[in-house]
């Protein structure tokens, strides 16, 4: 491994984060607030418990998740499509580099960047709610594969896009509501029957049962499969990014 | 000398069908500077692509140092620094960072001192903490061409580094090519300023239409092609050439005052002494006699809408 190649991406990465480091924290604690105000205290209020757990507190696992997945696509997807678009993806192309240490830098870079914003949800969440960590190994296990998992896929929607508009097709069109729809507000066990069947191909309820079992010690899924899940799609994205730098799909002509 | 870089039956396909490289093969010597001359469209940024990595071959081998530039493409690479043709930089950096970073980029360890040198030589140190976007064009040139030192790089290409500068950039970018030849780099810089290539390199090579032409040492290849051209100026001008030199195929210039004979350095007899002789005979009187060699440029066209199946070659501006 080139880790000198690796660490300089990485650091290039995070130079445009801090430049528009303000941002970057406000947006997530502004938005974090404003779901506690509208579901947490508005809707929350009726609803009182799910599965034992004050409704307040049972969305702020999905709510990170949420965030994390989204600002993940969305940092790594522009980390990558940036230099495309610019042109200046020769000098990546030409370094004597291979595609571990460029997605290292990259989707690395990318999946801190909302590490940081999901510990920042956690913490704002924390002045609404009593939030209380059963599992904070698995919590953190969770969180970063996420991130990291989310920032691969990201990668290759960065890679895959011709323009802007594809740039935020995917995550618009598929990833939010297979997020919403996942599970991030509610117990699977509210949905009629048909429903937690159907609901059971979308990933991402996988994902968010983990997370909240590492909070509350209650899923609607087993955690190991839960963990399966999230290990799969990794190296789902790994072989993608593999091939994909094998080929010279859409990077190299 | 042995070859650093050395290219064989190099193809590229591009995914539309379109054959922009039909099979070139050239070696490259250590310490030279090469000039890929050629019209726009003729494969030169095509074959500069495929030999970093950016591009992939469609069949044909690439080695560089001796290392393949596949299946050993980090020792390859490692020796090789490229200056794009077009300018792509990302406009919110500086200076200094993204000289910095193409050095961490090839696995380098920090050099400031390096850099520092890189920067003053190229005229950027005062700009070092300068964002991109407000550089001038020249500048931004100037930016790329740190860049590509960044690493020391042993082989730099150098892929139109003057198309669209202005005079004086031209001029120090010459002085940069000509100060990096005496540290040992190898240079190839593609233009099509035939002047470029009069003013640089030890070598020309002349592509187009995917192909290489010839590769030639300079002054080898303006020897073997050019004319040269004698005037002989008269102390009094004549109206027409004399009956006596007809068989010269003189030409009258000067409004009388001179007449041109123009002839071939490769001919075994130049034809000058009988000339001189016959015109002593007509009764001419010399004033001065000049010679001129043909450039580069006058080679350059004659070659290009003459060889190959010159297509592509003939729409090309080759000035
Ligand atoms: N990515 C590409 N896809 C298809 N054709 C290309 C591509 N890049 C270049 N070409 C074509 O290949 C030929 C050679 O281009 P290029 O190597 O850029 O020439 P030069 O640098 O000598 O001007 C041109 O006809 C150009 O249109
Ligand atoms: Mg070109």
């Amino acid at each position: 491994m080139n880790w000198t190649a690796v660490a300089t991406i990485y650091k290039a990465e995070m130079a445009r984060f801090w430049r528009t480091f303000l941002q970057s924290f406000i947006s997530p604690v502004l938005s974090t607030s404003l779901y506690f105000v509208v579901f947490g205290s508005a809707i929350g209020s009726r609803i009182q418990e799910v599965d034992g757990v004050e409704y307040g507190a049972f969305i702020v696992p999905g709510l990170v998740m949420l965030s994390v997945i989204t600002q993940s696509i969305s940092n790594a997807s522009f980390g990558i499509y940036f230099p495309k678009f610019i042109g200046n993806i020769y000098e990546i192309l030409s370094a004597p580099i291979n595609f571990l240490e460029v997605v290292a830098g990259f989707a690395g870079a990318a999946a801190t960047k909302s590490l940081f914003i999901g510990v920042v949800i956690l913490c704002t969440a924390s002045l609404f709610v009593d939030l209380s960590i059963q599992h904070p190994v698995a919590m953190v296990a969770f969180l970063v594969l996420t991130c990291l998992s989310f920032s691969l896929m990201g990668f290759i929607i960065g890679i895959w896009a011709g323009n802007f508009e594809q740039l935020q097709l995917v995550p618009l069109l598929v990833v939010t509501p297979l997020v919403f729809l996942g599970g991030s507000f509610y117990s699977i066990s509210m949905l009629p029957p048909v429903w937690q069947t159907i609901t059971l191909f979308n990933p991402v309820v996988y994902l968010v049962s983990g997370f909240r079992w590492a909070f509350f010690g209650q899923a609607d899924v087993p955690v190991l499969l839960s963990l399966c899940a999230i290990g799969g799609f990794t190296l789902a994205c790994m072989a993608v990014i593999w091939w994909i730098f094998k080929t010279g799909w859409r990077i190299r002509a | 000398m042995a070859a650093i870089l050395s290219i064989r039956d190099l193809r590229k396909m591009y995914d539309g069908g379109f054959e922009a490289l039909k099979g070139v093969s050239l070696d490259i010597e250590e310490g030279e500077i090469l000039a890929l001359l050629g019209p726009n469209g003729a494969g030169k940024t095509t074959l500069i692509s495929t030999v970093c990595g950016i591009t992939t071959a469609t069949s044909g081998s690439v080695s560089v140092g001796g290392f393949d530039n596949v299946s050993q493409f980090r020792a390859a690479r490692a020796l090789i620094g490229l200056v794009p043709q077009e300018i792509t930089l990302e406009p919110f950096t500086k200076v200094l960072d993204t000289v910095t970073f193409s050095r961490g980029l090839f696995g380098k360890p920090a050099n400031a001192e390096l850099i520092g040198s890189i920067l003053r030589k190229l005229s950027l140190w005062e700009k070092r903490d300068s964002r991109i976007m407000d550089l001038s064009g020249g500048m931004k040139r100037r930016v790329l061409i740190a860049k590509a030192l960044a690493h020391e790089p042993r082989i730099l290409f150098l892929d139109e580094p003057t198309a669209g500068v202005d005079v004086e950039l031209r001029k120090d970018m010459w002085e940069i090519v000509r100060e990096l030849k005496a540290g040992g780099v190898t240079i190839i810089l593609t233009t099509h300023y035939i002047e470029e290539a009069e003013a640089i390199a030890d070598r020309v090579g002349v592509i187009t239409g995917g192909e290489l032409l010839l590769v030639e040492a300079k002054e080898q290849l303006m020897a073997r092609m050019g004319q040269k051209q004698l005037e002989v100026q008269l102390a009094k001008p004549v109206e027409a050439v004399p009956e006596a030199l007809s068989q010269h195929n003189l030409q009258l210039v000067n409004g009388g005052g001179g007449l041109l004979y123009t002839y071939d350095t490769r001919a075994e007899r130049t034809g000058i002494t009988t000339l001189l002789n016959d015109v002593a005979q007509a009764g001419l009187v010399l004033s001065d006699v000049q010679t001129r060699e043909s450039s580069l440029e006058d080679i350059f066209v004659g070659l290009v809408s003459t060889g190959g199946d010159s297509k592509g070659a003939a729409e090309g501006d080759a000035a």
